[in-house]
């Protein structure tokens, strides 16, 4: 039986860190690249299809629900489409003192949309997520790899204006 | 004025680059250690100062390297934990992103003590600017040949490697940062054996925390003894505390351990007491999971000594009256602060957590959530109270991890301290569910 030949693969400068990431580990230990590899490839894709989860299995020579099983045990890997900016906004108390219901009931209602949502434009996603460890800059949500802290409604309406142009 | 270990050159411009890292001393605890002793002296210094894990157990870290095995062949590891995701500590992040070098001088120090050739430094994955700003630090000390092969000249090999986690509260338990750190979930393992004996990869490995590793550099520096010197009886040295919550000047603080906690909380050197007009209500002295404390045991111990910050004051008094020094995550919550929404929120935290792994903490933190949930948007009835302390005896000390312990013991103490503001909600459900309703009835306030 043959398989349909898989679309999916990393961009050059990809594949080329994947290999890096790879070779940091012991002879045999390769499958300790898995969460890097499913950073770089949600930094490629946006999201994690089963498609790209089937092809990072391929670059470490593992079984695809090795993949999916760890995929969806971490709540930093999206297993569906997801818009162009991602708003993890943090939930825990620390935030919820500094007046983090507030200020994301307002984000909410900026964007027309609920945590897991996703603007019918494509642009935000709202994502409700534990703890950030920036709890003395609270309220605070993270979009990629940048924090935004010490958030207030007017913040809000500055960020979402800035990333809507 | 407290003496600064970790934190006496954060202020300093470029301190996150190895040239001024370097003109401030650092990189001579490498030189020293690596040209002038042996691993083992190493490791005697780290007994000697009574430096203990700074990640929340508190176990002494010398007599932690102590217990790995050196079975001849087999690869030894150091693992840093940098996973912190305990709510109220921010500790770690501000240590790393600031002065990267410390860390990286220490894991050279300690990976050197235990014989590690191959080391990492495990991120909790929400943190890429800070893996950025680490693997910069590596890149830089590689270059200068602190890092590689032949480490100045003495023959000494290491490779750093930084490991970014995936968003999981429970890999900051050191086996279940292991499994995650091998590419699976992280699920803890049960012990023995202990990763002293089986670690990363079935091998001997030690896991400690950043600031445990980072205090390394003075430690080898000034020695053991003089580290030992400072600080109060068993709590030796300095603590990062990480202090949020309604206060004047959150932030993260170096504090000689033993310095008083009404000091801290109300000195303009640090906390600057809390935010203006407001009163003391409680703490969480060490992370949302110790235990939370009424206004009335915060600075005074139930005997009416002075509570200090420091593991054994302020647990003085058992979870009766005391608490933990734990990670030294300091939520201050004033009196707007309802108890029974906070312990809620917690407690969906610890669920959400919960690995799943065993059936009283994945159960259990369910239901605490669900029945907190309840009795703060009004439906709760007063059997629920007992309840949940039913339920949070059953998960303490029945799982593999102390995930479990860490779930119950919010929960226990808020009822324990404020079982008044519990009560209320249930009787006075219509004015409890009113926006920013708090309770205001017997609660003492400082």
């Amino acid at each position: 039986m043959t398989e349909a030949p898989n679309t999916v693969a990393f961009t050059p400068e990809r594949l080329a860190k994947a290999r890096e990431i790879i070779a940091r580990y012991p002879e045999g230990r390769q499958k300790s690249a898995l969460l890097p590899l499913l950073h770089v490839a949600q930094e490629q894709w946006g999201w994690l299809s089963s498609e790209v989860m089937d092809y990072v299995a391929g670059l470490l020579s593992i079984q695809p629900i090795e993949v999916y099983e760890v995929a969806s045990f971490y709540t930093m890997f999206h297993l569906e489409p997801v818009g162009k900016h991602v708003i993890e906004y943090c939930r825990t108390g620390p935030c919820c003192l500094m007046g983090g219901e507030d200020v994301y009931g307002y984000l909410k209602q900026k964007l027309g949309i609920g945590a897991g949502e996703t603007t019918p434009d494509g642009t935000f996603t709202l994502k409700e997520v534990e703890c950030l460890a920036a709890c003395g800059w609270g309220p605070v949500f993270q979009i990629r790899e940048k924090y935004y802290m010490n958030l207030t409604n007017e913040r809000i309406d500055e960020i979402v204006e800035e990333l809507s142009k | 004025m407290t003496k600064k270990i970790l934190l006496e050159h954060a202020g300093v411009s470029g301190i996150e680059t190895f040239d001024v890292y370097r003109k401030q001393g650092g990189y001579t605890a490498v030189e020293k250690a690596l040209k002038t002793m042996t691993p083992d002296e190493v490791v005697e210094e780290a007994k000697k100062s009574g430096v203990r894990g700074r990640g929340g157990a508190g176990f002494p870290m010398g007599m932690k390297w102590g217990f790995l095995a050196k079975p001849e062949g087999v690869p030894r590891y150091l693992v840093c934990n940098a996973d912190e995701s305990e709510p109220g500590t921010f500790k770690d992040h501000y240590l790393m992103k600031t002065i990267p070098h410390l860390l990286v001088e220490g894991m050279i120090v300690a990976s050197y003590a235990l014989g590690a050739h191959k080391s990492f430094i495990y991120v909790r994955g929400e943190l890429l600017y800070v893996i950025a700003i680490l693997e910069k630090a590596i890149e830089e000390a590689k270059a200068q040949g602190f890092l590689g092969k032949n480490i100045l000249g003495t023959g000494y090999d290491l490779e750093l490697v930084v490991q970014p986690g995936g968003g999981a509260y429970i890999c900051g338990e050191e086996t279940a940062l292991l499994e995650s750190l091998e590419g699976k979930r992280g699920n803890p393992r049960n012990k023995p054996p202990f990763p002293a004996v089986k670690g990363l990869y079935q091998s001997p490995t030690v896991v400690n925390n950043v600031e445990s590793i980072a205090n390394m550099p003075w430690i080898i520096n000034n020695g053991g003894e003089a580290y030992a010197a400072i600080g109060i009886g068993r709590s030796t040295g300095t603590k990062l505390i990480s202090a949020s919550g309604h206060i004047k000047k959150p932030g993260v603080y170096e504090i000689e351990l033993g310095l008083s906690v009404d000091e801290f909380l109300n000195s303009d050197e640090y906390c600057g007491g809390i935010r203006n007009g407001h009163h003391l209500k409680a703490l969480v002295a060490g992370g949302s999971s110790v235990p939370i404390l009424p206004a009335h045991l915060i600075t005074k111990t139930a005997t009416g000594e002075n509570r200090l910050m420091s593991y054994e004051s302020l647990s003085d008094g058992g979870f009766a009256t005391g608490t933990m020094l734990g990670s030294g995550g300091f939520i201050v919550f004033d009196e707007t602060a309802c108890i029974v929404r906070n312990t809620w929120n917690f407690a969906r935290f610890y669920h959400h957590e919960s690995c799943g792994q065993c059936s009283p903490c994945r159960e259990g933190t369910g239901w605490m959530e669900k029945v907190l949930h309840r009795i703060e948007h009004g439906h709760g009835s007063m059997h629920d109270i007992d309840l949940l302390v039913d339920v949070a005896k059953k998960i303490e000390g029945n799982t593999i991890c102390p995930l479990g312990d860490a779930a119950a013991w919010p929960v226990a103490s808020a009822i324990r301290h404020f079982r008044d503001e519990f009560e209320w909600h249930i009787t006075h459900p219509k004015e409890a569910t009113q926006p920013g309703a708090v309770y205001m009835g017997d609660s003492i306030l400082v």
